[in-house]
């Protein structure tokens, strides 16, 4: 479990039903005019439902101000019960922060206590075992293990040294650093969070500005149509229309579904960004994830586990198997690199050997200079291996076009072969191959119809890099990759006017990540590479782009699923609302003939279609929080199942529905 | 449904599917400036208009631009208009010696006709010299239709990323590579089927039983092929095509069918040819042309079934329907009116006051979305705003920011469609409850009840839609509805087109994005069933109560057999 998916506790419902009543005040209601309209309208309501007191109108007066009121209520507990979630992450985040005292280093290298608040930018501070690291930083002495799994939930500690960056509110578990302060005070990645899992800093997003500005034009259109309704009616007779019935027709017309949870959708997608334990710097990036073209990753670490392995022994002829393999592990038995550990563990598995043999030697190192390492045994044998140029020098002549031809081999399918000797007799050639991480391949072709187009970075040669990039499913590849090279593809891409979205830790990373559209950091990366992206991972896993470009994607079909919904709803409020209104006005006594949901008494038909339109504000709450279901697929495919899901059933649920309530309200005696 | 309908639907049908190919592609060669075959002979005159109003053909101008030289020239014909309409007996060809025209009728008059609605609150042949109708209205039956047109041609060549063009030469163009070629070859066809072309005075006749008839005469042929092909619809009697004189046969009035039609339908076309989305181009005329068929189907087969009332009381047959030209037949009326109504020309070939109230309620239909190709250019522009909202609030569910041929659309774009379309409703809601509501308004109501209603909502719907028919029974000639109706279509015409322009200049900003499977297509059979359902849907949920209130009402009334 990540320390980010915490869930809320009972203490914060009490704070949603405060939030809930405090976000009625009409200066914030305002800033939703959907809802706004709503409120203003429970307010006309109210003073008819005092104006009718012993009247026989009161009950049904009184019971159309409750609903309005619970309409409205209904959006500000979705609103605060989003925030609260939000606000449980962030809590979590403020205890490791509040606690925190640092250790100033002073010009004359004694330190100081002081609180985490008062450090800033340039200031130096010394970090002993079991110190929690005060604020973001630079080290810039030492060398130590970090835990940071109150940031990233991940137990293991990491290795930080001269020139790593540190995170604020993790902990120091050994050694001794010396860290350079890089964040002013209420700047740090602690502080970006919490502002943003809170909605804080939330700042709409330009398709939200959009989707405002739409539901805005919706809103004045349906008061239009019935404040011009009013004398429309009137022309049939002086008293065909009652304000609170248009009052109520008003609110079904108007979007209130989406109205209600629009700020909803977006605080829980911030949310669902952070449950991933991905920092987002905005909103706008995570939107942008959305519309992502294509996508730049990196081959070592991302698209394959980190290093190369040994997979094949294959000698030259009149060698065996076997003796290339006792060969090679001779040569590797202090060779702790990955790819030398690799060569040991399958010499092991070829060998059938249970333990590894005890051998008396000195062992070569790795030099840049020979390009090759090994052993020299004590009963005088030499062993080595290395990059088959190197070994070709130093052994005999006869083996050499054999052993280059099995390089060619392996080269050809994209592995990389190392050569192995012994006292100048070329034994053969070991297979080390990238190996693609597991489910990689089934996550790009969801990407491919999706129409995002993967694309694989790497220093590797174009044989060996497009042999990888078959294996993954990538698109496309650069191969011997330069460091301007990854700018270049982005800018040529954007060109076209694709959206670009890059992974990157070096510091060589960060002019590709300020230019790509969507550029995530590893959290241990350097400072500039966090600077210059919009996004951080915590858990520092490449591979996290993808799930931020499902939630961007998510949160754009919820936003549209929802809108639809809300427009295909009114339909049936019409057929409920219109022939109720107008049944005691002589002429227009045959509207009735409309209300094809039969529904009982005209009072009845309205109210009905009223508390439909506020339940099915909670009723959505759900969707709206975790977004509607999404699956990789191609535009049309998903395009006709949610126009099937929301706009087709959009029209014909409220039917049910109305027809449903006006059935239980029957039970009541109220239709 | 008899043979005779059958024919003259598929016909009418038929002649669009085959000429709005070729038309279209030569409207599109026409304003992207390519060779065509009337390079030749219209050219000299073409650069002879240029330089006697010293236009640069070559300077493009920005949306603004555009539409305030758009908007300054048709006010100018507005005012040129107004003055030789109250000058009307001091200039020549007025063989009837009639006089000025009084100045709200001219007002109403000078802003219907120079808005291509062509809206009558007079009779012609008992109101205007045949100087005003040739010279004047039917001037601006020529020029307004081509300043609609113009209209999609500026907004097309910024969807395919050109600049918007000049207006004065798409204007000067519009009249001269399209509207004059045709009007030439049907005026004479018009001819043909016996229509009037004559600068004489009108006919004294002794009829057979012995008393003298005036028959109003003209320039008619002429005036019904620039009528009907600029979908204007103003008549040049009263009576307008179901006047004799004015649609003389079942031949005429399916010239006249055709003529509505065939340059709002190729105009569709011409989108496709001009931005390359030919499968979108013809995505949009399918769901139009649903659209048209559904429309038709609401008019005829009332039309056919005849009137409940009347039905009741045994009497069946031909000579006992309602709101249908006997000459025509109930398919041939039909096929008239639906054209009327979806092109929003507004001449009429039966009184639509008679219609049985579903027939009316499809004219309603054809008016408020105003996109079943709609007028000139101007139905293109109504669908394409529709489609830039359908595209927003439906491409959402892809998962994308929505796009419209490449570009993405945010909030300047969606909130400019979106009041464009808001602007349409406003002007029908309001005017109609202003009616309403004032005395003035509902002195000029002569039927009861819901008819009555009906009436009033038809009267400004026809002047926001700008398409000019009446319902009949309004007193139209009342000050307070020459002036409403015409500060309505002013509005109407212009101000949704400034925030088109605006809409297709900030689109022609934006870089283009390239499409891939993750894009929402705006063309195939998908697209076209979201387009179709998001345009009824948004239409119905604008207009359910002011239907209800007219033609619904009545319609339930009626089949209780309660008449107004």
């Amino acid at each position: 479990m990540t320390a980010m998916s915490h869930t809320m506790d009972s203490s914060y419902f009490m704070q949603v039903l405060k939030d809930t009543f405090a976000k009625l005040n009409p200066v914030e209601m305002v800033r939703n005019p959907v809802m706004f309209v709503v409120e203003i309208g429970t307010v006309v309501t109210l003073i008819f439902t005092i104006g009718s007191i012993g009247k026989a109108a009161f009950q049904y007066e009184l019971l159309v101000t409750i609903v309005l009121f619970f309409t409205i209520l209904f959006a500000t507990f979705a609103e605060s019960y989003a925030e609260a979630r939000g606000r449980a992450q962030a809590d979590f985040l403020r205890r490791t922060k509040s606690s925190t005292r640092a250790k100033r280093l002073k010009g004359d290298g004694a330190w100081e206590w002081v609180s985490s608040e008062e450090l800033t930018m340039g200031m130096r501070v010394l970090v002993e075992p079991d110190d929690v690291i005060p604020s973001d930083g630079e080290v810039v002495e030492g060398v130590g293990s970090v835990d940071e799994s109150t940031i990233t939930g991940e137990s293991a500690p990491v290795i930080k040294a001269t020139g790593d960056s540190v995170t604020g509110g993790t902990r120091l578990l050994s050694d001794q650093l010396v860290v350079r302060i890089t964040t002013n005070p209420g700047q740090t990645f602690l502080d970006r969070m919490i502002a943003l899992v809170e909605g804080a800093s939330r700042q709409k997003t330009p398709n939200e500005i959009a989707l405002s500005a739409l539901l805005g034009v919706l809103t004045l259109i349906f008061l239009l149509v019935v404040v011009t309704l009013v004398p429309q009616a009137r022309y049939y007779g002086p008293h065909a229309t009652d304000t609170t019935t248009m009052v109520a027709l008003l609110v079904c017309l108007i979007p209130t579904t989406i109205g209600a949870l629009l700020s909803a959708i977006g605080i829980a997608g911030m949310n669902r960004v952070a449950q991933v334990d991905v920092v987002a710097k905005s909103g706008r990036a995570v939107e942008a994830a959305g519309d992502i073209d294509t996508i730049i990753l990196d081959k070592t670490g991302t698209i394959t586990i980190g290093n190369r392995m040994a997979t094949e022994f294959m000698p030259v002829t009149s060698v065996r198997v076997e003796e290339v393999a006792e060969a090679a592990l001779l040569a590797s038995l202090s060779d702790s690199t990955p790819e030398g550990r690799s060569v040991v563990e399958l010499a092991k598995d070829v060998l059938h050997l249970e333990a590894l043999p005890l051998v008396e030697g000195e062992a070569v190192p790795f030099s840049a200079h020979t390009r090759m390492s090994g052993i020299d045994l004590a009963d005088g044998r030499q062993i080595r291996k290395g990059a088959i140029s190197a070994i070709v020098e130093i052994s005999s002549a006869e083996k050499r076009p054999e052993l280059e031809k099995l390089a060619e081999a392996v080269a050809g399918e994209g592995g990389t072969p190392l050569a192995v000797e012994i006292d100048g007799r070329a034994l053969g050639v070991i297979r080390l191959k990238d190996i693609v991480k597991s489910g990689l391949k089934e996550r790009f072709d969801d990407f491919r119809r999706m129409g995002i187009r993967t694309v694989m970075a790497t220093g590797d040669n174009r044989i060996t890099a497009a042999v990888i990039a078959q294996e993954a499913g990538v698109d496309d590849f650069i191969a011997e990759l330069k460091p301007e090279d990854k700018i270049e593809t982005i800018k040529r891409e954007q060109s076209e006017g694709k959206l670009v979205a890059m992974t990157g830790d070096g510091t060589n990373d960060a002019p590709a990540l300020a230019q790509a559209d969507v550029g995530l950091a590893m959290n241990t990366g350097t400072m500039a590479a966090k600077e210059a992206g919009n996004m951080i991972d915590l858990e520092s896993n490449p591979t996290k782009l993808l799930d931020v470009v499902m939630v961007g994607k998510q949160l754009l079909i919820t936003r549209g699923a929802l809108t639809t919904f809300s427009i295909a709803n009114d339909v049936a409020k019409y057929f409920a609302i219109i022939p109720a209104m107008f049944a005691a006005v002589p002429t227009l006594s045959v509207l009735s003939k409309l209300n094809i949901m039969g529904l009982k008494t005209p009072h009845g038909a309205i109210l009905s279609a009223l508390i439909f339109n506020a339940l099915i504000i909670p009723a959505l709450i759900p969707f709206a929080i975790r977004g509607v279901t999404y699956r990789a697929e191609a535009a049309d495919k998903m395009l006709a199942r949610n126009i099937f899901n929301w706009g087709v059933l959009g029209i014909v649920i409220p039917f049910v529905g109305i027809w449903g309530i006006d059935r239980v309200l029957g039970l009541f005696g109220l239709a | 449904m008899s043979l005779q309908t059958v024919a003259v639907w598929v016909v009418v049908v038929g002649v669009f599917l085959v000429t709005l190919k070729p038309l279209g592609t030569y409207i599109a060669s026409v304003f992207s400036f390519e060779p065509t075959f009337l390079d030749k002979p219209l050219r000299p005159l073409e650069h002879g208009v240029f330089r006697m109003f010293g236009i640069d053909p070559s300077a493009s101008m920005t949306a603004r631009q555009y539409g305030v030289a758009l908007i300054l020239t048709n006010f100018a014909w507005i005012v040129l208009s107004y003055v030789l309409l109250r000058l009307q007996g001091q200039l020549p060809f007025n063989p009837q010696h009639m006089p000025a025209v009084n100045p709200q009728l001219a007002f109403n008059t000078a802003t219907s006709f120079g808005t291509n609605t062509n809206w009558q609150a007079y009779s012609g042949e008992n109101t205007m010299s045949l100087f005003s109708q040739f010279g004047n209205l039917e001037f601006l039956q020529f020029v307004t239709p081509a300043v609609g047109g113009t209209m999609a041609i500026a907004f097309i060549r910024a969807l395919s990323g050109k600049k918007m063009g000049n207006f004065f030469v798409d204007l000067v163009l519009m009249c001269t590579r399209v509207l004059l070629p045709l009007s030439v070859v049907f005026a004479i066809l018009m001819v043909w089927q016996g229509v009037p072309e004559t600068l004489g005075a009108y006919l004294h006749i002794h009829t057979i039983t012995g008393s003298t008839q005036v028959v109003p005469r003209g320039p008619m042929a002429s005036w019904e092929a620039i009528e009907h092909l600029g979908t204007n619809g103003g008549g040049f009697t009263n009576a307008n095509s179901a006047n004799p004189l004015e649609n003389p046969t079942a031949l005429s009035n399916l010239f006249q069918v055709i003529m509505m039609g065939l340059l709002p339908v190729a105009f569709f076309y011409t989108l496709g040819v001009m931005t390359g989305k030919r499968k979108m181009a013809w995505t949009l005329i399918s769901v139009a042309g649903l659209m048209y068929l559904a429309i038709g189907a609401m008019v005829y087969f009332p039309m056919e079934l005849g009137d409940p009332v009347i039905n009741a009381l045994g009497l069946h047959g031909h000579i006992y329907r309602v709101g249908t030209e006997l000459v025509f037949g109930t398919g041939g009326t039909a096929a008239f009116e639906t054209s009327t109504m979806s092109f929003t020309t507004g001449s009429v070939a039966s009184a639509h006051d008679s219609a049985l109230p579903i027939t009316q309620l499809a004219y309603f239909s054809a008016m408020f979305l105003n996109l079943v190709f709609g007028g000139k250019g101007v139905g293109l522009l109504n669908m394409l705003m529709l489609v830039v909202i359908t595209v927003f609030i439906m491409g959402l569910m892809v998962g994308r920011t929505p796009e419209f041929l490449g570009k993405k659309i945010e909030a300047r774009e969606v909130s400019l469609a979106s009041i464009a379309f808001l602007l349409h409703p406003f002007l029908i809601l309001v005017g109609t409850a202003l009616s309403v509501a004032l005395p003035a308004g509902l002195k000029g109501v002569f039927n009861p009840g819901p008819q009555g209603f009906a009436e009033i909502l038809y009267g400004i719907t026809s002047g926001a839609a700008n398409n000019g028919s009446a319902l009949g029974g309004l007193g139209a000639a009342l000050p307070y509805y020459e002036v409403t109706i015409g500060i309505i279509t002013v509005i109407g015409r212009f101000a949704s087109v400034m925030a088109m322009f605006l809409l297709a200049e900030s689109l022609l900003k934006k870089r283009s994005v390239p499409a891939s499977s993750g894009t929402m297509r705006t063309e195939g059979i998908l697209f076209g069933g979201i387009l179709a359902g998001s345009v009824v849907v948004l239409n119905a949920l604008t207009f359910f109560p002011v239907m209800a209130l007219g033609p619904l009402a009545e319609h339930y009334l009626l089949l209780a057999h309660h008449l107004f």
